[in-house]
């Protein structure tokens, strides 16, 4: 298990806002040895919390996989984070942002069950801190034909499965979604899906190396509407696998009912794989519309081709060998 | 259409007179500004992070709104006694199909760029934008028979027989956009209440 260490580096570069002139008291009291002084500033004794202050940035993030196109530039912040498919709060693309205030994603607690070794519920820094975390910069692809390019910061999937050991009857991994009505004001209404939206992953594709949990994007813990406090990001199939604010983590036998399959099987299915070559009732996926800061430049931009596995063949067209992308799309 | 009176008929000048005379150029005003707002948001604000969808999708829902303002007119003369209003028909009619169009445009022009073969795929493919088709067919006809001369020459009868393709256009239009949406339907929901209230008073009006 890898452990969290700080370069002296990295005090320097964020030195930037008061937020980190906070952090870098924190680490200073940690220092010398006042616990009781870290435990004022709300971290457990000894630790300090994964999450930065309000406003701040990760402290300790490496910089990770990032293999992009010539024609990839990361999408700007304001487009990642008023942009969202996140119907818990509303179908409307900018509704997320809009409402998503009220949420409170700390603190927060997971519950791993199902056929593991260790299941059980744990906080959110007892589930991350053990673990590096690490930029990687992904595209996402979305089933409606859109995409962008997200520098993401989180933990392999990986590595939080070996923690909980499998047992060798798991096939599948299921995540659910929180559900909270009282913040979350599309969940009031059951017609628009049904609570808690469930995605999953078949084991294998859980292991595989660029399956993320993600905590933050831009090096910022992840804001409501994109999912926080931690979310699914698996930038080989469409966007709607990447589950959000993530409270039950359950190791079946049997393949999850995923959410949007559920409510639409003829239209999504369990892989979800990104495929220029298996069309949507709905949208074409040969072509996508590339995200950058919109204005007159987005009206211009040409639509693009899809990439298979959005470009991830390499990485993981193995896991599919033999299978019908078509049949099992 | 019934025939229109001109207000510009020799008299001297009274209120009443005058605000019959300017209703129409308000109202073609009016009529204006949703676009001419897109327009603006556009060049200044921006339409957010993907501007062509927002912008076809605006467009799609005054293309429908229009649509059902011109059918509200003849209710509304009906429920107020307000024959003026009648004057208004065409030119509502109009610029909903002119929303149509430029809706249309955005899809063909700006977001496909005019791919033909990608278009074609999809009028054939996608239920959605088929059923949008079917209504730009039957809306189209209705535009180019919108004239005087197209009156007179098709006759009363054949005319109004005509211009009924609205109401199934209408509900095409309603029907397309049921089904462009993934889940969460109270948006169409509202425009087919409102469809199946105009359709009631034409019903009631014929019964009554
Ligand atoms: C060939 C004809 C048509 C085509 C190709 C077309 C295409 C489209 C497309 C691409 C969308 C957006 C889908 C998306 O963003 O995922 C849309 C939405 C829509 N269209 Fe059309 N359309 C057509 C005709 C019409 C007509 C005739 C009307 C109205 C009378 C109409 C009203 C709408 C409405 C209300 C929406 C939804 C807007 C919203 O989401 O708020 N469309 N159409």
């Amino acid at each position: 298990m890898l452990i969290r260490h700080k370069k002296p580096s990295d005090v320097a570069s964020h030195e930037i806002t008061p937020e980190s002139v906070y952090l870098d008291r924190r680490r200073f009291i940690q220092a010398s040895g006042l616990i009781a002084g870290s435990m004022i500033l709300g971290a457990p004794a000894g630790q300090a919390a994964v999450m930065p202050a309000k406003g701040g940035q990760f402290a300790d993030v490496t910089k990770g996989y990032r293999k992009l196109g010539e024609n990839d530039t990361p999408t700007p912040f304001e487009s990642v984070t008023t942009y969202n498919n996140y119907y818990e709060f509303g179908t409307g693309k900018e509704d997320p942002a809009e409402n998503a205030g009220p949420f409170k994603p700390q603190p927060w607690t997971v519950t791993v069950d199902g056929l593991c070794a260790h299941p059980g519920t744990v906080g959110f820094d007892d589930l991350i801190k053990p673990h590096a975390l690490e930029e990687r910069i992904y595209r996402m692809r979305c089933v409606e034909a859109w995409s962008m390019v997200i520098p993401w910061v989180g933990i392999p999937l990986a590595e939080i499965v070996k923690r909980f050991e499998p047992l060798g009857a798991a096939k599948y991994i299921r995540f659910e979604t929180i559900v909270r009505p009282a913040e979350m004001v599309g969940q009031r209404s059951a017609h628009i899906l049904p609570w808690p939206y469930v995605e999953g992953l078949r084991l294998d594709e859980a292991m595989n190396p660029l399956a993320l949990i993600a905590v933050g994007l831009y090096g910022q813990p992840l804001l409501n509407q994109n999912g926080a406090p931690l979310r699914l990001v698996t930038p080989w199939k469409y966007g709607f696998k990447g589950v959000k604010s993530i409270v039950r983590i359950s190791f079946t036998e049997v393949e999850p009912k995923n959410t949007w399959r559920e409510m639409n099987a003829s239209e999504y299915g369990f892989y979800a794989n990104v495929n220029p070559k298996v069309d949507h009732p709905r949208w074409t996926q040969a072509t996508e519309r590339r995200l950058g800061g919109g204005g007159l430049a987005g009206i211009l931009e040409p639509r693009r081709r899809t990439l298979m596995f959005n470009g991830y063949e390499e990485e993981v067209a193995h896991l599919y060998d033999g299978m019908s992308l078509t049949k099992y799309y | 259409m019934s025939a229109e009176i001109s207000p510009a008929s020799a008299g001297a000048f009274t209120w009443d007179r005058a605000w019959r005379g300017a209703l129409k150029p308000v109202v073609f005003v009016l009529c204006l500004m949703p676009l001419l707002w897109l327009i603006v948001r556009a060049l200044t604000v921006g339409l957010g992070a993907n501007p062509i969808e927002a912008g076809i999708r605006y467009l799609g829902d005054w293309a429908l709104r229009f649509v059902l303002i011109a059918l509200a007119v003849t209710p509304l003369r009906i429920a107020t006694g307000w024959n003026i209003v009648a004057r208004l028909r065409r030119m509502l009619g109009l610029f909903a199909y002119f929303h149509v169009v430029v809706h249309i445009f955005g899809y063909v022009g700006v977001d496909h760029f005019f791919d033909w073969a990608a278009i074609g795929n999809d009028i054939v493919k996608r239920t959605y934008i088929t059923v949008g088709m079917m209504a730009l067919v039957m809306l189209t006809p209705l535009a180019i028979t919108s004239t005087d001369g197209m009156v007179r020459r098709l006759g009363g009868a054949a005319w109004r027989r005509l211009h009924q393709l609205v109401y199934p256009a209408a509900v095409a239009g309603v029907i397309h956009y049921f089904m462009m949406i993934k889940a969460g339907y109270q948006e169409p929901l509202l425009y087919a209440v409102i469809l199946a209230a105009l359709f009631g008073v034409r019903i009631y009006k014929k019964w009554a």
